[in-house]
């Protein structure tokens, strides 16, 4: 296992990476991307039984993005654990490239085509109940948005969930509380989420986002018995880039040169800073 | 006492049925149910999901001796449709059963991407289809699924005429690679299949050899055209009949071969005209150069009347009566 600071490190390399790969598209879903990117770097290095060198290992834990247009996050930390060469992501979003601007399976490690809203749960609803026919120890994982939760298809997969005693399902929230079109309580709020899940027969629990240690622990936690868990996770969409934090252009946003270069100049402080602290 | 149920089969009709020797099956929703269990039995990764629709579906029965392969997800289409999806991911022989009027729209975006863009190997059942429930009313009446589905890259449609293509699509989408729409009507149905016949996914069947018209039948309908070609033989026509089973991928040879053979083409669907079988047939034949004069007979496009599914046929032409007109028209038009 990695120490804290070491995956923290390895967060800020992942943002590099992230940005990067959205520069080089010339396109990609920036803020939440970053919003979502310490959680997807704390279920792959510590949460997670899934492995490069055998990507479809029957016994091994699932999980799906729900939330696909942050896919450049996904691909990032898939990159770093190895399941292919980081630099193939050059070719994101080009003519008959894989690496298309959300998940698909053609990418080892990705386990099903996400994109279209309110489509993850459903469907981890569907493998958490494989798991429990087959009596198999693997646990299943989906991540949300916040925006996404007015799709109905949540809701009906979350009624199913806890019917069906789910208790190997953990889906999380990248409560990030912006959408594209603004913040989200203003444009359909869907708060107090905590309380609907739990209205739901859902565990609940809501975290720091941004908290490695935190989420390691809420993420690796077995549920309770016959409870499927959400993971509320508080988190600041553009998280890691000054000038991109909680602002809403930056949805979508490509950094032109100039902010490319201040971001990654601000990756180069928070990690001197990191090891700094170290020593 | 309640009026009986009209009958799909005027008296004519039905002399024609017992000229020819055919012998009345079950519903092919009853066989689906059947073929199923027989699966489930020898393979605990066959599972059936359901929407409140285990009765509809007739797997009431397979419920009670399977009760852990089949999955209850209440009246949720889309749900149901992205479980079975899971479940197909983590190596499950799954099949979301829901009625087709409900499942093909409300749930169509779970089918185009977390079964067919996804590529799993489930198979969505649409039950109840077409106008089987024809008295009550549009909201449940399934007339678009073909065209819906026919436009979502591949999905495999296949749509039974008897109880024996039931049994076979049955099997042949539980041990198919890729997904698979299956849709069954709660009428019972003529045998119209010989004891040696064959069934693959993708191919068509003749029925009757003939090179006069050609009449071309998915599902409910063929019965109807075999009847009509009948009927036409005792006025010397000789009329060929092929049970089209498989909507998508087409038989794209035995069409062509019915195209270049006889000299009109009448199709017969229980359906939209629109995007249906009767275009889909009109495609092929015209881009390979067959300029055959050819009928679509399904439901045209209109507020479908209501009434009995028998009633439903009957107003449309998709009876042995509707369908010798609609080829006697084409013949007379080539005077």
């Amino acid at each position: 296992m990695l120490a804290t600071d070491d995956l923290r490190l390895k967060t800020i390399q992942l943002r590099r990476l992230t940005l990067q790969s959205i520069m080089t598209a010339g396109a990609g879903h920036t803020g939440g991307s970053l919003s979502c990117l310490d959680i997807l770097a704390v279920l792959y290095n510590r949460v997670l039984n899934v492995s490069p060198q055998r990507p479809d290992d029957p016994g091994r834990d699932r999980y799906v993005q729900s939330k696909g247009h942050s896919v450049e996050a996904l691909y990032a930390v898939l990159a770093e654990r190895g399941f292919f060469p980081a630099a193939e992501l050059e070719t994101l979003c080009r003519y008959q490239s894989p690496f298309v601007g959300h998940p698909t399976r053609k990418i080892p490690g990705i386990e099903m085509n996400t994109g279209a809203l309110g489509h993850g749960l459903p469907i981890c609803v569907g493998m958490a109940l494989a798991g429990k026919l087959d009596d198999a120890p693997w646990r299943v994982f989906t991540l949300l948005g916040d925006g996404e939760l007015a799709e109905g298809s949540n809701w009906e997969a979350a009624m199913s969930a806890a019917h069906h005693r789910l208790d190997n399902l953990t889906a999380i929230l990248d409560h990030n509380t912006l959408q594209i079109t603004g913040p989200t309580r203003d444009v359909c709020s869907n708060e107090p989420v905590d309380d609907k899940f739990r209205a739901f027969g859902w565990h609940v629990e809501t975290v720091d986002g941004h908290d490695l240690d935190v989420l390691e622990k809420v993420l690796s936690a077995a549920n309770p018995a016959g409870k499927p868990k959400l993971v509320i996770a508080n988190t600041t969409k553009g998280r890691g880039v000054s000038f991109m934090e909680g602002v809403l252009k930056w949805h979508h946003g490509v950094p032109s040169d100039e902010e490319f270069a201040a971001a990654m100049a601000e990756f180069d402080a928070a990690e001197a800073t990191l090891r700094g602290a170290d020593q | 006492m309640s009026a009986p149920a009209p009958s799909m089969f005027s008296p004519a009709a039905i002399e024609m049925i017992q000229q020819l020797g055919l012998k009345q099956g079950r519903a092919n929703l009853e066989e689906f149910a059947t073929a199923l269990e027989e699966l489930a039995a020898a393979d605990r990764d066959v599972v059936a999901v359901t929407s409140d629709s285990r009765g509809s579906g007739k797997l009431g029965p397979f419920g009670q001796r399977f009760p852990d392969q089949l999955i209850e997800v209440g009246i949720a289409e889309q749900n149901l449709v992205g479980v079975t999806a899971g479940l197909a991911a983590c190596g499950k022989k799954s099949f979301g059963v829901s009625p087709a009027c409900f499942l093909t729209i409300r749930s169509l975006e779970q089918i185009k991407n977390d079964i067919c863009y996804s590529n799993v190997p489930a198979t969505v059942v649409g039950i109840s289809a077409g106008v089987s429930y024809g008295a009550l009313g549009s909201t449940h009446h399934s007339l678009h699924d073909l065209a819906a589905l026919r436009a979502i890259n591949n999905m495999a449609i296949v749509a039974p005429a008897d109880n024996f293509e039931t049994r076979e699509a049955v099997r042949a989408a539980a041990a198919a690679d890729r997904p698979v729409y299956l849709r069954f009507g709660k009428a019972k149905m003529y045998d119209l299949h010989d004891a040696d016949a064959s069934f693959e996914i993708g191919k068509a069947t003749v029925l009757r050899e003939g090179n006069d018209v050609a009449l071309l039948g998915t599902g409910e309908t063929v019965v109807h055209c075999l009847l009509a070609a009948a009927k036409l033989a005792e006025s010397g026509l000789n009329c060929r009949v092929l049970s089209v089973p498989t909507v998508k991928p087409l038989d794209e040879d035995a069409i062509l071969a019915a195209g270049r053979a006889c000299r009109a083409i009448v199709t017969a669907e229980e359906h939209s005209v629109h995007g249906g079988l009767g275009e889909a047939v009109a495609a092929v034949l015209m881009q390979a150069g067959v300029f055959v004069p050819l009928t679509i007979r399904g439901i045209p496009d209109e507020d479908t009347v209501t009434g009995a599914q028998a009633d439903i046929f009957r107003h449309y032409g998709l009876t042995m009566e509707g369908l010798v007109e609609a080829a006697t028209l084409q013949l007379q038009k080539l005077c």
